[in-house]
């Protein structure tokens, strides 16, 4: 139930203003928003799987276990991306209910250490060490200022992100829990989990509310 | 060096990306600086030479060439023969590229062992690897000739379709697939204009430039590499060197671009 309430703070929230309406499309949509359409035959993926099992090997931290899907996944490679509204609601709420908050109840941290874990594109690849902080990979896929020309076009731009939307409770919430965990929003979202795998810790997951949020990050400048 | 060069892909692409911002980028200057510096020379010619050298030399075991290599063409056929790989060999009873299938002859023919072949696949700046020369003399012998790679075995169109599938199997950390980075057209990552290789149009763009001399690695890649090197930044495990699973995704992507017409080793980024 408690992922009832957190998404229903996110839809009253959208009620609040014309900014908000964005937030609520953007959550709503969920698996419509099919990030990239597949042919392949379940009987393909099948294949696929073994395939996977048979031809791989660790390397660095990368072991095989990764080529295990979880449910998530699963779901998403058996239906192209696209699963069907009802599994897809159950799929985005699990996420959902997954999402850990800070204790402390605060959301934003430093957005100067946002934007250099923004630009760090590092980690969870085998030639990476281990020892060595994850990079938080955003400019790969989004653009966030106007002074980074290098920025990605997979997701869409989230210049002026706070600007537009505020700073509410709310707001700082859907933000954290959007990058903890993409898929409570879009179940097949084409952006990774960084809350839900470890990737990113609860400071760096904060520190990046606030390069969105923070009215003096180069975000909303 | 006689052989002209091959310039294409990667600087013709800009297309889809902010111009603005392609125009700033200093790792495509830089390129183009390097490219003006070589007029018509491309690094990539000796690995071609070396490559034809020790395609013509004694070696292994067994004190043979690889004159006799069959690529799929009959043998001895070098031209014309990569632009027709990955095929079905009933020798080997698999669907082989280009790569897999020399080495395939390096072991038949010369007597290597299966590890001799495995261990160094992908050479450095400094210490080139044999079968990287081998593969960019075998290529380039189909420069200008069109990309006609069979689909009618069942085992190609096996290869086809678990290719395919595993081009959009998502897994790992980040829930990644090949198609989450080149499925979708006009996206980049950063700066780097990313192919949609499900479509003919890119995938034709893509295939026909590689394998490719990198100036930011200073040397050839084949593209067992260039998957090894994906699936690297897909945060996946290791692929196996000539694997099936490798060579069926280069089938789906040389299937994919039939039709096209093959540059030859390409400059890159
Ligand atoms: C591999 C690509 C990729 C990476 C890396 C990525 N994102 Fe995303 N992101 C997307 C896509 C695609 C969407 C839109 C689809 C969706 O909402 O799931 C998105 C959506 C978002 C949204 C929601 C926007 C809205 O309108 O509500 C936020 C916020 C966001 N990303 C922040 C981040 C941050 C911060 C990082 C870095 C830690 C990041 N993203 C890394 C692909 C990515
Ligand atoms: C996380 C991102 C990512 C994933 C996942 C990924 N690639 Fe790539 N791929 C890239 C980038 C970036 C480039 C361009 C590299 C460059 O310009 O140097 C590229 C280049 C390529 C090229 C060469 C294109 C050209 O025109 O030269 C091919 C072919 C390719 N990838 C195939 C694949 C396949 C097959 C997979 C899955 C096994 C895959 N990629 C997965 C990011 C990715």
């Amino acid at each position: 139930m408690k992922t009832n309430i957190t998404r229903l703070s996110v839809i009253a929230a959208s009620t609040a203003g014309a900014t908000a309406l964005m937030l609520a499309g953007c959550a709503s949509q969920g698996s419509q928003s099919q990030a990239f359409p597949n042919h392949a035959s379940p009987a393909a993926m099948k294949q696929a799987t073994l395939a996977f099992k048979r031809d791989f090997q660790a390397k660095g931290i990368a072991g095989i276990d990764r080529l295990t899907t979880d449910k998530l996944q699963d779901v998403c490679n058996r239906s192209a991306n696209n699963p069907s509204p009802d599994i897809a609601a159950i799929l985005e709420h699990e996420e959902l209910d997954r999402i850990k908050y800070p204790a402390d109840g605060k959301f934003l941290g430093n957005w100067k250490a946002g934007e250099k874990l923004a630009q760090s594109g590092t980690g969870m690849t085998w030639s990476d060490n281990p020892e060595k902080p994850v990079g938080g990979n955003c400019y790969n896929c989004h653009q966030l200022s106007k002074t980074e020309i290098s920025f990605g076009t997979i997701g869409p731009s989230l210049l002026n992100y706070g600007k537009l939307r505020g700073n509410s409770p709310e707001i700082q919430k859907y933000t954290y829990s959007k990058i903890y965990n993409s898929k409570a929003y879009n179940a097949c979202s084409a952006m990774p989990r960084f809350g839900h795998v470890g990737a990113l810790n609860e400071t760096q997951l904060k520190d990046l509310v606030a390069l969105l949020l923070d009215p003096e990050s180069p975000v909303n400048k | 060096m006689k052989y002209r060069i091959a310039v294409v892909a990667t600087l013709a692409v800009a297309g889809t990306g902010s111009v603005l911002a392609q125009a700033k980028d200093p790792t495509i200057a830089g390129i183009e600086k390097y490219r003006e510096m070589l007029g018509d020379d491309n690094p990539a010619e000796l690995y071609e030479a070396r490559g034809e050298i020790l395609w013509k030399m004694k070696a292994g075991p067994k004190n043979a060439s690889l004159e006799k290599c069959d690529l799929g063409l009959g043998p001895g056929v070098v031209k014309g023969a990569y632009v027709q790989t990955p095929r079905y060999f009933a020798d080997a009873g698999r669907v082989m590229d280009i790569e897999t299938r020399i080495n395939w002859c390096r072991t038949s023919l010369q007597g290597f062992s299966e590890a001799d072949v495995r261990k160094r696949p992908f050479g450095s700046a400094d210490k080139p690897s044999e079968i990287e020369d081998l593969v960019t003399y075998v290529v380039t012998a189909s420069k200008g000739m069109k990309v006609n790679v069979p689909t009618s075995h069942p085992k190609e169109v096996e290869a086809y379709e678990l290719g395919e599938a595993m081009f959009h199997f998502r897994a790992g950390p980040y829930d990644f697939s090949c198609a989450s980075c080149h499925g979708e057209s006009g996206k980049r990552i950063r700066l780097q204009d990313l192919p949609n290789l499900t479509t003919t149009a890119d995938a034709r763009r893509a295939y026909i430039g590689w394998p490719a001399y990198r100036v930011s690695t200073s040397r050839v890649h084949t593209m067992q590499w260039r998957i090894n090197d994906c699936f690297r930044q897909q945060r996946f495990p290791e692929p196996k060197y000539m694997s099936e699973a490798v060579d069926a995704l280069i089938t789906y992507m040389a299937q994919t671009a039939n039709g096209a017409e093959y540059k030859g080793p390409a400059l890159k980024r």
